[in-house]
């Protein structure tokens, strides 16, 4: 299925205190090395059609300005499988 | 003096906003997410809950609903709006209010009766308190952790624009203790505290009266009432 992929992180400024728990844990489980999580989000926009550059542009505006928030978090990366 | 409060799939305290409205004196008027109608009211609340579920981010999707184009179009145009708690991050998610509310710094969900200190006055929802004026109301959030960039924080103190900061405990690591934020006008508010959980004998925080007895949150509805008449 033809889709957009648009990543999104929280700034690396801010505390993740979700990827801070993570952290926790996997500490807790052993793995010392790692030495921070961070979880952002990976949001899939589904087409079914062919995606042209036009929807990539799109996606971009979609994730600036709805699926991300620019106070809190990057759009860190825009892809598309066809 | 209607004033509208907004229900939108997952907000919790509409009811309790349309009752604060009414013991201040007010006709509280109910104004659905899907209706871009404003039926006429002389101001707006955006209550608290957890609109759409917190989906994409707190306040996010509600930012985008049919009846906040209309609230949006009537806030830059002066219409008195309160955001409290998701109503809030209702807010600053529609570029409302500037900065992003972040989870608490603790992780945890918080609910306590909250020291504030009033550092605004002259705004449509504040005009009843004294400047400085401590007051207690509750406070429950996940996600109440304010944050700005810094210069966004300067123009804030530099401008007067912080309404409210949390005294003594800064529950959810707000950056400069900020609890509420006013815009330029003074037509729109927004803070993450309860004031419609504060406005009943019996019902609000204790004071060192008696259990409960604490109604400092009936100030907001006040306020807006007598700036509706003045305007």
């Amino acid at each position: 299925m033809p889709k957009i992929i648009v990543e999104v992180m929280p700034k690396e400024v801010l505390l993740d205190p979700a990827g801070k728990s993570v952290n926790n844990a996997l500490h807790r489980k052993g793995h010392k090395d790692i030495t921070a999580v961070r979880i952002g989000k990976r949001i899939e926009l589904h087409f079914d059609r062919p995606i042209t550059d036009k929807d990539l542009a799109e996606a971009r505006e979609i994730g600036e300005g709805f699926l991300s928030n620019g106070v809190i978090e990057d759009v860190v990366n825009i892809s598309s499988e066809n | 003096m209607k004033i509208g409060v907004v229900t939108f799939p997952g907000t919790l305290d509409d009811r309790d906003a349309a009752r604060a409205v009414r013991l201040a004196g007010g006709e509280a008027v109910q104004l659905w997410h899907a209706d871009t109608n404003l039926h006429k009211v002389d101001a707006v609340v955006l209550p608290g809950g957890f609109s759409y579920g917190d989906y994409l981010r707190c306040g996010a999707i509600a930012a985008q609903a049919p009846v906040m184009e209309s609230i949006i179009k009537a806030a830059n145009g002066g219409l008195p709006v309160l955001g409290i708690c998701n109503g809030f991050q209702v807010l600053v998610e529609s570029h409302l209010l500037p900065g992003g509310l972040i989870r608490n710094e603790n992780q945890h969900f918080i609910c306590r009766d909250q020291k504030l200190i009033v550092e605004s006055n002259t705004t449509a929802w504040t005009n009843d308190f004294a400047l400085n004026e401590e007051i207690t109301i509750p406070l429950k959030n996940g996600e109440g952790g304010y944050i700005a960039t810094e210069e966004t924080l300067k123009r804030l103190e530099g401008e007067g624009l912080i309404a409210f900061r949390y005294k003594e405990v800064n529950p959810n690591g707000s950056v400069h203790d900020i609890a509420g934020l006013r815009n330029e006008r003074g037509n729109v508010v927004g803070l993450m505290p309860h004031p419609e959980h504060a406005v009943e004998p019996g019902f609000g925080p204790d004071t060192s009266v008696a259990m409960r007895s604490g109604v400092d949150g009936l100030k907001f509805f006040t306020s807006v009432l007598k700036a509706a008449v003045n305007a």
